[in-house]
């Protein structure tokens, strides 16, 4: 089963607005990556630019990816009031 | 502005389990949730310990939609082509009052937030707390959206990123050695196959741990825990060890990894998965644990890093519950005396200090060095698997003593000074 499938599953109402920010001078100077590694939902990757994206509609808010970037780069909030996932299990 | 006398930021265990406590208090309580409804938010393992929470919560669990009652205790300790697995059934697990069940949270935590409405607390669905409110350094209300609430305290128990908190100034940094990250599978399977499966009983439930390669040299470990008609089956991973991994791979795949284990394909064939979450876990333990208490404010739950991780039983939800019910009755002291001030309020620290909950985070102290030493998680469970094939197998060689083969095995993997050090600092827990 490919991740996109998995979060297919999940129920998300998404805002226009990322709630994920990236700071693109730091990602530049970054060689580790620890975001693409750590999120697991596979939302983080590179532009053929080399600008570092994030898809942040499949986001599971676990947070890992502002723990694990030790740069600083991840400005990470909740979604706004009543957008993100939801799940159903839990 | 409109004033209450206590906002709960966020609708979880520890939030819900406060709201619980000051209902028919006479006090006015809401509770801000920002997920469509109490659980919609939240993920755990999981399972929930009950017997430390029946003298908080008495009245609470005969109704309360939880999964199975846990009577198999099973652990496996895994090589990268073979497993040794100990499994612990016990008369007591399955006598009542169980001593623990499986949970699924948007089931639980929603049936508890309306059981609060019933008991006249507001438990507000889709509430984003965007600020605080303070007169000096007094916490006075919350920001949500446009509109102000104000209220004699505020409760930050929004999760282990508590931003509450933050805003507050009741964190502390974040570093990557006190957080876990923990995301699973629920694998839909008809209670019956589940039953059959792990041999339970009608409502008996398992809950299984995985140590070793699955994990591929990091700290953590595999969970799978029967729920009423599905399986939770899932990894946590510290995120230090994360970012350390060589060579790097992304995290994701270990469960897919996991599941194609045939330890595991044969316990999830047929069913189907029907939701994918992830959700970030405290091990700092008692070490990062900030201050609880503020004017007009305190912390409770994960918020506050209440969690353990004992190595093979994890806690959390417990100590959020239990920590929620303890601010209720500092709250409900606070009122009586109308003193919402940090001095008044530090009654919560001393209730929780003298509850199991800091008892253990103090007895656990020292389990974060443990859970540091990856030798546990990938050599000795290897090591303990092979030794273990050696023994029970029979292969076209003429087979060597049982003995022999044990003290070869041991002389091998374990008498040496790395082992001995190991064993020294285990002792500490």
């Amino acid at each position: 089963m490919k991740i996109t499938e998995k979060l297919a599953l999940d129920a998300f109402k998404n805002d226009k607005d990322s709630h994920i920010l990236l700071d693109q001078d730091i990602c530049h100077a970054c060689k580790e990556r620890f975001c693409i590694y750590a999120c697991p939902g596979n939302l983080y990757s590179l532009t053929e630019k080399g600008e570092m994206t994030v898809e942040f509609a499949g986001c599971l808010e676990c947070g890992t990816c502002m723990i694990a970037c030790i740069y600083g780069s991840v400005k990470w909030k909740y979604p706004k009031s009543g957008f993100g996932v939801q799940y159903r299990c839990g | 502005m409109d004033k209450v006398d206590v906002i709960i930021v966020g609708g979880g265990l520890a939030g819900l389990a406060c709201a619980y406590e000051l209902s028919n208090s006479g006090l006015t309580v809401i509770v801000l949730e920002r997920g469509d409804f109490s659980g919609s938010k939240n993920v755990t393992g999981g399972r929930i310990y009950v017997s430390p929470l029946r003298q908080y919560l008495p009245d609470l669990w005969k109704e309360a939609p939880l999964e199975r009652h846990v009577t198999k205790e099973i652990l496996t300790l895994m090589g990268e082509h073979n497993s040794t697995t100990l499994e612990l059934y016990s008369d007591r697990f399955n006598q009542e009052p169980y001593p623990s069940y499986t949970i699924l949270r948007a089931r639980f935590d929603r049936w508890l937030a309306d059981l609060l409405s019933e008991k006249g607390v507001f438990v507000i669905p889709q509430k984003n707390v965007d600020g605080l409110i303070k007169e000096g350094e007094r916490v006075i209300g919350v920001r949500t959206g446009e509109e102000e609430i104000g209220a004699d305290c505020v409760i930050a128990a929004d999760g282990i990123l508590s931003f509450t908190a933050e805003m507050g100034g009741l964190r502390q940094p974040f570093k990557p050695e006190h957080f876990a990250l923990g995301f699973k599978e629920v694998i839909q399977l008809d209670p019956k196959t589940i039953e059959d499966r792990f041999r339970l009983g009608e409502n008996e439930g398992a809950a299984q741990l995985f140590v070793g390669s699955l994990t591929r040299g990091m700290t953590g470990g595999g969970f799978l825990y029967t729920n009423q008609e599905s399986l939770s089956l899932g990894i946590v991973v510290g995120i230090q060890s994360l970012n350390r991994r060589e060579p790097r791979e992304e995290i994701y795949k270990l469960l897919d990894e996991f599941k194609e284990r045939p330890e595991i394909k044969n316990l999830i064939k047929g069913g189907s998965t029907i939701e994918y979450s992830a959700h970030l876990i405290t091990e700092g333990g008692i070490h990062i644990k900030p201050k609880v208490y503020g004017d007009g404010m305190l912390v409770i739950g994960d918020a506050a890093g209440l969690s353990l991780n004992m190595l093979v039983t994890v806690r959390g939800m417990e100590y959020a519950m239990a920590s929620g019910v303890l601010a209720g009755r500092a709250i409900k002291r606070a009122k009586e005396r109308n003193d919402f001030s940090a001095s008044s309020l530090a009654y919560y620290e001393e209730l929780l200090n003298n509850s199991f909950i800091i008892k253990e985070m103090d007895t656990f102290k020292n389990s974060l060095h443990i859970i540091e030493n990856e030798r546990l998680f990938s050599k000795y469970p290897q090591a303990i698997s092979s030794l273990f094939e050696k023994v029970m197998g029979v292969d076209e060689k003429p087979k060597e003593g049982l003995y022999k083969t044990i003290c070869k095995g041991l002389k091998k993997d374990f008498m040496n000074l790395q082992t001995f050090k190991d064993w020294l600092q285990f002792r500490k827990i």
